[in-house]
């Protein structure tokens, strides 16, 4: 079904659906005495991190673990990267090894792209640059839908720092995708201008956005990212785009708040808004490892030998019937 | 696409009568209904382990709890044949020291059931495992043989055995299509 899972522009909704309806069945192997499954038994994943992570990468890693697959931690730091060595010469050396699947995280934006011109392995895409982050839009998705119910005709509104956010490109390019209406909020200085391009409406009028609004995702303010300044302080920035108390009172009662993390307590969340009953902050995270076991579940199946052919198994089995 | 009409082997009537029959010899072997736990493999075998604790609660009063426990994640044949759609795994709390009846409609090659007992034991640790079954077709390729059987039914390697059923199919009745060398048709005859 996919060779690669690089960007949410590549899925339309029938896949992203079955991703989810996928993840349904992973999700319940968490609460069973052995949380493990055999499926990826021989297979091999690599998470090649150029850039930190927690959550990321340790979800990937649970979710390879909890499949039986080997895993193999490779992080930039620590590594011949920092004696120069390329990102090709390092995929074509994990290669070598034998890896089957490649989860790559690269402060360069389009290097899982680039990536998949080096080597045979599957590759996902766990954040590149200010591009994508696909699994993370997915486990967004598949909360959303098990707390909400549904995704279509839903009013998304993704709030604060859009143009250096992965995240804000991949979920509402997900949420547009899944039928849902997306709305793009944040300080002029940060949001991009190709932002309507992406499928969503643009304003900046955020208290007048939270009334109509049943999905509110909240950005990180990406400090690291930013070589100039976007506003003036961080103070201000939560009095003006911040989510506390009065803001969360003015969204609709059955409204429910997402994050993706890192958060940033006091600038684009309070404290009170992250542990609000309403916050499925800790559900993301969860969650987070049975959508990733999905992904996995779907790309790493039949025969290896020839992985630049997207053929699903239903395709071929319909082709063997039809001979 | 085959010329033949499926032919019917077993009706309506004769698949109730079976389930009937299976009740009655898993609750003599068990001594009744108690710690027996029914795992009905989807799809048509979750249907089929439903019917057969109804059957069993009809002779002793009390039905045991029935589910469905899918064996897709435990295949041999993920690395050839890719991912198959998941199917629910709903059994009742904890399988430790219980007797589990694994519950399908065809028992064909016998991996099915090889990947069920795996399934089984992650969820805990069962006093013993059953296999109930509402054909066997033959073809063994592992040693695995059914505790209960609906109908014996010898078949050539080719030939489809289909096991219909009123929930899934809208129709109860077994069918043999004599498909030559049509792997696809085979796998959809139940792998079982």
């Amino acid at each position: 079904m996919i060779t690669h899972l690089l960007s949410m522009e590549d899925l339309d909704a029938e896949q992203i659906g079955h991703i989810l309806d996928t993840a349904e069945g992973f999700r319940d192997i968490a609460l069973r005495p052995v949380k493990k499954v055999p499926t990826l038994r021989g297979r091999t994943v690599c998470n090649l991190f150029y850039e930190d992570s927690t959550r990321t990468r340790t979800s990937f890693e649970l979710a390879a673990k909890r499949l039986s697959a080997d895993t193999l931690n490779f992080s930039a730091k620590g590594s011949s990267v920092s004696k120069g060595e390329s990102l090709k010469d390092t995929a074509q050396t994990l290669e070598a090894m034998g890896v089957d699947a490649i989860v790559i995280r690269h402060e360069q934006s389009g290097a899982a792209q680039t990536l998949t011109r080096f080597v045979q392995a599957r590759v996902l895409n766990a954040g590149d640059g200010w591009h994508q982050h696909p699994t993370q839009a997915l486990l967004d998705l598949f909360t959303v839908r098990e707390h909400v119910g549904r995704l279509a005709g839903l009013n998304v509104a993704v709030v604060g720092d859009v143009l250096h956010s992965r995240v804000a490109r991949s979920v509402v390019q997900g949420f547009a995708t899944m039928g849902a209406n997306v709305t793009v909020c944040g300080p002029p200085t940060l949001v991009p201008a190709s932002a309507p391009s992406w499928g969503c409406e643009v304003t900046y009028d955020l208290d007048g956005l939270l009334a109509r609004t049943d999905v509110l995702y909240l950005l990180r303010v990406q400090r690291e990212r930013m070589t100039e300044q976007f506003f003036p302080s961080s103070r201000e920035y939560a009095r003006i785009w911040g989510v506390g108390r009065d803001r969360l009172a003015r969204l609709p009662d059955e409204a429910v708040v997402l994050h993706p993390g890192p958060m940033n307590r006091g600038v684009e969340v309070t404290a009170e808004v992250a542990d609000a009953p309403n916050a499925l902050i800790t559900a993301q995270v969860t969650n987070g490892i049975a959508v990733r076991m999905s992904c996995l579940y779907l790309m790493l199946g039949g025969e290896q030998a020839a992985p630049a052919e997207p053929v699903t198994q239903a395709t071929t089995a319909e082709e063997v019937a039809a001979r | 696409m085959s010329a033949a009409e499926p032919t019917e082997v077993l009706g309506a009537e004769a698949i109730s009568r079976s389930i009937r029959r299976i009740a009655h010899e898993i609750s003599e072997r068990n001594e009744g209904a108690r710690d027996l736990v029914l795992a009905g493999i989807p799809t048509r075998g979750a249907p089929l382990a439903d019917r057969l604790a109804q059957a069993i609660g009809d002779i002793e009063g009390q039905a045991p709890p029935a589910g469905s426990l899918d064996v897709t994640l435990y295949r041999d044949d993920y690395a050839t044949a890719g991912p198959r759609p998941l199917g629910p795994t709903d059994l009742v709390d904890s399988v430790d020291g219980k007797v589990v009846v694994l519950v399908d409609d065809v028992l064909f090659t016998g991996r099915t059931v090889r990947a069920a007992l795996d399934a089984v034991m992650d969820l805990g640790r069962p006093r013993a495992v059953q296999l109930a079954v509402i054909v066997d077709r033959g073809h063994r390729e592992l040693p695995v043989r059914a505790d209960y059987v609906g109908k014996n039914l010898p078949t050539s390697r080719d030939t489809a055995v289909q096991v219909e059923l009123t929930e899934v199919d809208g129709v109860d009745r077994v069918v043999i299509a004599p498909d030559p060398a049509d792997p696809a048709s085979r796998d959809a005859g139940g792998t079982s």
